[in-house]
């Protein structure tokens, strides 16, 4: 950085709210889409698993591969394919959420007494609407753990898409970085850690409220 | 207040076997309609395999399971299920979900009317001894071992079945608890009436609770009694061992003071002589009898005296086969 340059000049960041707010939104808008969609294809993945847990294994460790790739790499690679897109910036970050989503709702699932598996299916209880009315509901603390971790993965993630110019806080931590300017680069990176404690706090408080039962005793 | 009397089932040569293990062996009997059957015998003997294929979590290899006439392997299983009352040992209520939801499990499978499902709910809760107003919106959690067992046996008795199938329900509290939960339900059957298909490894709870007792040992049936006959006359030495050899103490506990045939002496010659009632067993009448070191009893009906029991008429009573 340039020498006597303070790290934050705060002229600019109050010249520059409405741009800020932008890249909030812009943040969230692709983490949302990137856990929600990683939310539907582990779902499905998960119930396969459950369903034939032969698969299993091979799921799981084709979602482990997609993981260890380097997210820099995994852009590089899918640009030439599906250009500078949302769809190549979605791609990457929600391979990353499969693992964990996956492990957790297969691990939630599994997780759920046998005698309670049980005693549902001897009063009638039809396998789907164990999986819907009993399993799944007492898997959501776990399945709820693994979107936590999933989220703020994601959050840290997205700050690179920028680099495929998908905005984001990144586009701050960017523009930074080539005009040798420290106040939107830590901006940048001090609004993503933010949003990653105040998402985390939001979606406890939502598994609280859906969990009413692991709150008491 | 019999809501609805209990079904009749018949078990026809019920076969199960795994591979060339046979788990239950060409199996036949039949539980009259309210009547409560228990199945006993040790681990491994069949009695849980027998239980779990009158509602077909496991299905038969070979025979037949008729309720009321019906062959059960001809009906569709969920429709079956809902049909029969399940309690289990670990109770396998739904931890998520309250105490009145636990309860309406079957009735809201049924489709029962909001109204009728919320009734009844109360009207069980009420049975079992739950307060509804303060225990409807718990969570099983929040309950003691006792509480959990009895809203797992309301649980399977919401939408009225006419069979009740009971996998060792009481196993998992201690014996205080235990001894009232039996009690209880002996009250909720004769109040309701029934049929009730109840596994146990523990022969005093299958003396207690059984109409008739099914002993089972590696998968075949060794004797089908009611309590009474299965403690004078054991089938084989098996069985005579299985009961114990105390068996002639225990058929005591079956039999009541007002049901022997009692000497007929002079009420002045039992002054000092312990007071029975008709209504009491005879292993109480001799704990009473031994306790005060009499020779004899005045049994009494209410004001009323009926005779003598004398501890020779009580020895004779104890006397059972020794099967050769």
């Amino acid at each position: 950085m340039t020498p006597g340059e303070p790290l934050i000049r705060w002229e600019w960041v109050a010249g520059h709210t409405d741009e800020l707010t932008m890249r909030i939104g812009e943040h969230l808008e692709l983490t949302a889409i990137a856990v929600l969609v990683g939310l539907v294809i582990a779902f499905a993945l998960a119930f396969l698993a459950v369903r034939l847990p032969p698969l299993y294994p091979p799921i799981t460790w084709t979602a482990g591969i997609l993981y260890t790739i380097p997210s820099l790499a995994l852009f590089a690679l899918l640009v030439p394919y599906t250009g500078l897109s949302l769809l190549t910036a979605e791609i990457g970050l929600v391979s990353y959420t499969l693992l964990i989503l996956i492990r957790n709702i297969v691990g939630g699932i599994r997780s759920v007494p046998s005698e309670v598996r049980d005693a549902a299916l001897g009063m009638g209880y039809t396998p789907r609407q164990i999986l819907l009315r009993i399993e799944l509901p007492l898997a959501l603390g776990v399945i709820f753990a693994g979107i936590r971790v999933a989220t703020i993965t994601t959050i840290g993630l997205v700050t690179v898409t920028a680099l495929i110019g998908q905005g984001g806080l990144g586009y701050l931590i960017l523009i930074g970085i080539q005009q040798f300017f420290s106040t939107p680069l830590i901006l940048g990176a001090s609004l993503s850690v933010g949003l990653a404690i105040v998402v985390d706090g939001v979606l406890v408080l939502l598994q609280r409220a859906l969990t009413p039962w692991s709150r008491v005793a | 207040m019999a809501e609805r009397a209990g079904a009749t089932v018949e078990l026809r040569e019920v076969t199960k076997r795994y591979g060339d293990t046979v788990a239950v062996d060409r199996l036949s009997f039949t539980v009259p309609a309210g009547r409560i059957c228990v199945l006993v015998g040790p681990s491994g003997c069949g009695k849980t395999t027998s239980l779990r294929m009158v509602n077909r979590l496991i299905e038969p290899t070979s025979g037949e399971i008729l309720i009321d006439g019906q062959n059960v392997l001809a009906e569709d299983p969920t429709q079956l299920r809902r049909r029969i009352g399940y309690v289990i040992q670990q109770t396998g209520l739904f931890p998520h979900q309250t105490v009145a939801d636990n309860i309406a499990t079957v009735p809201r499978l049924l489709d029962w009317p909001k109204e009728r499902i919320q009734a009844r709910v109360d009207e069980l809760m009420k049975l079992i001894g739950l307060d509804p107003e303060r225990m409807r919106r718990r969570y099983p959690a929040q309950l003691s071992g006792g509480e959990r067992q009895r809203v797992g046996v309301a649980r399977a008795m919401a939408a009225e079945p006419p069979l009740m199938l009971m996998d060792e329900p009481f196993a998992a509290v201690d014996p205080i608890v235990r001894e009232r939960l039996q009690n209880e339900f002996l009250r909720l059957h004769r109040s309701i009436g029934m049929t009730v298909i109840f596994v146990t490894h523990d022969i005093d709870e299958a003396i207690k609770l059984g109409d008739r007792v099914a002993v089972m040992r590696l998968g075949h049936l060794v004797q089908y009694a009611p309590p009474g006959e299965l403690l004078a006359h054991p089938a084989d030495a098996f069985v005579a061992q299985f009961v114990g050899s105390d068996r002639g103490l225990k058929r005591l506990s079956l039999l009541t003071v007002g049901g022997v045939e009692l000497e007929q002496v002079d009420r002045a010659r039992l002054d000092s002589a312990p007071v029975l009632s008709p209504a009491m067993s005879l292993r109480d009448a001799l704990a009473v009898m031994l306790s005060s070191e009499a020779q004899e009893g005045a049994v009494m009906d209410g004001d009323r005296y009926l005779g003598a029991l004398t501890l020779p008429r009580i020895g004779r009573m104890l006397r059972v086969d020794e099967p050769s």
